[in-house]
């Protein structure tokens, strides 16, 4: 008896661990691919219909107008996964649009990069009250970002006043990011890509990520398996803080005037949406940020597609709010269904 | 089970003391070996008509210790009698791997642990028994590290050390496994196991393939089949609680507590959870295991702690001590007197419930309830009492059976139907269940009447508030206004209101489930009066509560339930504490075999 105490070493039967990868994989692929197709299918319809629509120039500017998007939805889906939700990315997303791209008419020749780097700093500021007010002072997340929404938005419009920075104040430089391409890919579209994976990566692989999940499938669990909630919960708001920061910066680049009203009244509940349609559970604890990023594309391109096919934009968001019920209703779907297979799998294999 | 057998087998093992060589024990172990004694007093004094009986069936074949004094047969006795040097304890051996020293923790106003003690040693497997509420959650929840003790000392290795939370916990070499499995859903078994410690490889990334693996290979020790790959939503609870021992045991623990880990597995895990509970004691850890089922703390326990009220009564070995002692360790307080003397006259069958079955929750219940009768159900924490309620009430959904009100059966169970049937139910969660909590005390009342309150389809707040200051009168509830939220009463006269709720319908017959949970001992007393009022005043009463003293005092008759059966009915002068905690723990079967 006392040699099976003995730490556990080499595995010893390898094909049960294939197997139960490959029935995770597929089911995990499943929930991405039931994006891609219904992706695919609006590609197709619209192709059909209007041959342009798969021009390079098109799909350069709809991959260009969803990176900001796909972006941000990787913030909102580290904090999604911890069973809470960020809605005042808009408002930081607008701060920081209006300063950062402001210091351009301020301090002249000021770099590039410094730029972003304070439209991080001011991302990761906001997401920083955001995570304090939740993890230490455990209000409700929807409560908190819904007040910081509102107050970062009146601090915007006190900064911004009237004013607004206009396109000339702004150096070629910057205002050429969302047009390079490279091989014809929008290089925006590839560094907004290497990040979302490299978001995606870090979630996946490494504890505190995994740790994320946990904190979202199972609060209390996580507390008493002595995972630092709290502050892995700050961690979370103030990263999707940042992120949305420099999803401030690109917004400036590309549409290079700004005001107080930035990024739109719409765009917090739009990443929400994405991250939701890309198959990120809205209470928490599953999901990808490859998902969610898939699910933002989708967003785009439909908004694209029926722009090119003429249908008024009314359509756009009854589309977009379709999807978002068959997103959450599959979501239900596939987990019962998933745990029922699971179950009889395991019956099986019990004899 | 037999109870002496694993006892004495283990007797020999009993390693010799060194407390005193510790020097810490005089401090420690004097109070729980004095006021061990107290329940000897108690009963010795009280039910000597009552208890041999039982006591002569159950320990005579066992170790012959029927014949001598029920008194002297108690703990602190016993190990008087092996002589002072083998120590207090007569158990561990130097110093104890985990020692809790006279802590106290309040949630409130409500003390869950008033002085609680408990040494854990190495190559130990320790029992701790109590009733509900005796406060060995709490304590479990102390040595996690969950909670923080509001007074008293904690030692690892002899060396006091303040928990901060679970973590600091594990890292003292303290795995817990609750009573309620606390797994991540959405995560791999294998995740589950080794969360916040997974293996890693190459810049702090996880190893999974190692992780799969070493998750294997504890499954394959506990030998059971489970894929480590496998989500974790949807699993049975056997299998959940096999994960959380997985767990505890990849912590390489030096202490593991196991709160109540076999009340949801089948016989063959449980004799394999043994196993591996021998294999660690073997490998010189601890075991700290809770069960309320005592054929099993005799089964693989050495040492045994009793609690009782949120204080240790008794802690010592166990060889020596029969089943009826730690009953009457955990029951040990004074007899309750019924308030109310006059006789119960039961009038006519209001409820009948005839072979009532929810698969895998209940089986086979029958009973009835006459007016003017408070019928209890007594029983332990998880026995299915609530859930029978639940069903009589029209909540959830029954697979078998037939409830009959007044001679009307029930068809398709809707608490609408058993409320038109003349039925209220004061649930055992009164805040969740019971109450709008930031309605006021007026709205609260009328909830259930609004029917009557209604005039030409509006609810007239002037009847309303007739209605509540009627209730209230009679209820004698406090408070500020009736226009303030419910929220602001005390539990006490929030529970009133629930009752007034359901008074207000005039029911032919209640069910309240534990009326008096958190609710101070004056309180306490009225809503025992009122309810023995209502029997007389003609309303027939079932009543769950985990409280004994409670059923003794206002119960006409008393059912108690065993894992989902009917275990015994006593009438209210048969009924004792040792009886219903007898049938409740399943000492009862034993002694009928």
């Amino acid at each position: 008896m006392s040699t099976t105490l003995a730490p556990p070493r080499e595995p010893s039967g390898a094909p049960a661990d294939v197997g139960s990868r490959r029935l995770t994989d597929r089911v995990f692929r499943v929930r991405e691919s039931g994006i891609i197709a219904v992706l695919a299918l609006f590609v197709l319809i619209t192709a059909v219909v209007q041959p342009r629509f798969v021009s390079s120039s098109n799909i350069q500017f709809i991959l260009v107008d969803t990176a900001v998007y796909a972006l941000v939805a990787l913030g909102e889906t580290m904090v999604i996964i911890t069973r809470n939700v960020d809605l005042s990315v808009q408002s930081v997303l607008a701060l920081s649009a209006y300063l950062s791209a402001g210091l351009f008419g301020h301090v002249h020749g000021i770099p590039i990069p410094v730029v972003f780097l304070v439209g991080l700093g001011i991302g990761l500021a906001c997401g920083a009250a955001n995570g304090l007010m939740v993890s230490l002072g455990r209000v409700p997340s929807l409560v908190v970002t819904l007040a910081t929404l509102y107050i970062i938005q009146g601090i915007d419009i006190l900064v911004v006043g009237g004013n607004e920075v206009v396109a000339s104040s702004l150096p070629s430089g910057f205002v050429a990011i969302p047009n390079v391409t490279i091989f014809g890919i929008p290089w925006l579209a590839i560094a907004v890509a290497a990040v979302i994976g490299a978001g995606a990566y870090y979630l996946r692989s490494f504890r505190s990520g995994r740790e994320l999940y946990a904190i979202g499938s199972n609060p209390e669990g996580a507390q008493l398996a002595g995972i630092p909630v709290a502050r892995r919960v700050f961690t979370a708001f103030t990263l999707c803080g940042g992120i949305a920061g420099v999803g401030g910066v690109l917004w400036a680049a590309q549409y290079q005037t700004i005001n107080s009203s930035a990024g739109g009244t719409n765009f917090s509940l739009i990443v929400i949406a994405a991250v939701v349609v890309g198959g990120v559970a809205i209470f928490g604890g599953s999901g990808s940020a490859v998902g969610a990023a898939i699910g933002a594309l989708l967003l785009g391109t439909i908004n694209v597609a029926l722009d090119v096919l003429g249908i008024s934009d009314f359509w756009d968001q009854a589309i977009a709010g379709f999807l978002l019920l068959l997103a959450i209703t599959l979501d239900r779907g596939i987990s019962v269904r998933l745990a029922e297979a699971l179950r009889k799998r395991s019956a099986r294999d019990g004899t | 089970m037999d109870p002496g057998h694993s006892a004495d087998g283990h007797a020999g093992q009993a390693q010799e003391p060194a407390h005193d060589r510790a020097g810490q024990p005089p401090a420690n172990d004097r109070p729980p070996a004095s006021s061990a004694r107290a329940p000897v007093d108690d009963h010795a004094s009280q039910v000597p008509a009552n208890d041999p009986p039982p006591a002569g069936q159950a320990q005579a074949p066992a170790d012959g210790h029927a014949g001598r004094a029920l008194a002297d047969d108690l703990p602190a006795g016993g190990s008087a009698d092996e002589g002072q040097p083998q120590g207090p304890d007569g158990g561990g051996e130097g110093v104890p791997l985990l020692s809790l020293r006279h802590a106290a923790k309040a949630f409130g106003a409500v003390h869950a642990i008033v002085d609680g003690s408990i040494d854990l040693y190495a190559g130990e497997v320790h029992g701790l028994v109590g009733e509900n509420g005796a406060g060995k959650s709490t304590l479990v929840k102390i040595l996690a590290g969950v909670y923080q003790p509001d007074s008293g000392e904690l030692l690892v290795n002899g060396a006091a050390t303040v928990l901060h939370g679970p973590a600091a916990a594990q890292e003292a070499g303290i795995a817990v496994i609750y009573q309620e499995p606390t797994l991540f859903p959405d995560l791999t078994a294998a995740e589950n196991i080794f969360m916040g410690r997974q293996p890693l490889r190459r810049g702090r990334r996880i190893d999974a393939r190692q992780m799969r693996a070493a998750a294997r290979a504890l499954f394959e020790r506990l030998g059971v089949r489970l894929d480590p790959g496998r989500i974790c939503r949807g699993l049975s609870i056997a299998d959940q609680q096999i994960i959380e021992i997985a767990k505890a045991l990849s912590l390489e623990a030096r202490v593991i507590v196991m709160d109540e880990p076999t009340a949801a597995l089948s016989a063959t895990e449980v004799t394999r959870l043994f196993d591996v509970a021998a294999t660690l004691r073997a490998a010189g850890s601890a075991v700290l295991f809770i069960s309320h089922r005592l054929e099993e703390v005799f089964e693989i326990c050495q040492r045994v702690t009793v609690m009782r009220d949120g204080r240790q009564v008794l802690s010592r070995k166990l060889a020596g001590l029969s089943a009826d002692d730690l009953v009457r360790a955990m029951v040990g307080r004074q007899l309750a007197d019924r308030v109310d003397d006059e006789p119960a006259v039961p009038g006519e069958q209001v409820l009948r419930v005839e072979r009532l079955t929810r698969e895998g929750v209940f089986t086979d219940i029958s009973f009835d309830v006459r007016a003017g009768e408070i019928v209890a159900f007594a029983g332990l924490v998880g026995s299915g009492r609530s859930e029978v309620a639940r069903a009589v009430f029209g909540i959830d959904r029954y697979d078998a059976g037939s409830v009959t009100v007044r001679g009307r059966r029930l068809r398709g169970s809707s608490p609408t139907s058993a409320m038109a049937a003349g039925m209220g139910f004061v649930p055992e969660d009164r805040r969740q269940q019971g109450l709008v909590m930031d309605m006021s005390v007026q709205q609260n009342m009328a909830l259930a009447s609004l029917g009557r309150l209604r005039h030409a389809g509006l609810i007239s707040s002037k009847s309303e508030r007739n209605f509540a200051a009627d209730w209230a009168l009679r209820l004698r509830i406090k408070f500020g206004r009736l226009t303030d939220p419910v929220s602001q009463l005390s539990g006490g006269n929030q529970q009133k209101v629930v009752l007034a709720k359901w008074l207000g319908r005039e029911p032919a017959l209640l069910i309240v489930d534990e009326p008096t949970r958190g609710i101070d001992i004056a309180t306490k007393a009225e809503v025992h009066r009122l309810l023995m009022q209502l029997a007389r005043n003609g309303v027939a009463i079932l009543m769950i509560s985990s409280e004994l003293p409670e059923v003794l005092r206002v119960s006409d008759r008393i059912l108690v339930m065993r894992e989902g059966r009917l275990a015994a009915e006593y009438s209210r002068a048969d009924a004792s504490e040792e009886k219903i905690m007898s049938a409740a723990t399943g000492q009862l079967q034993e002694q009928a075999q």
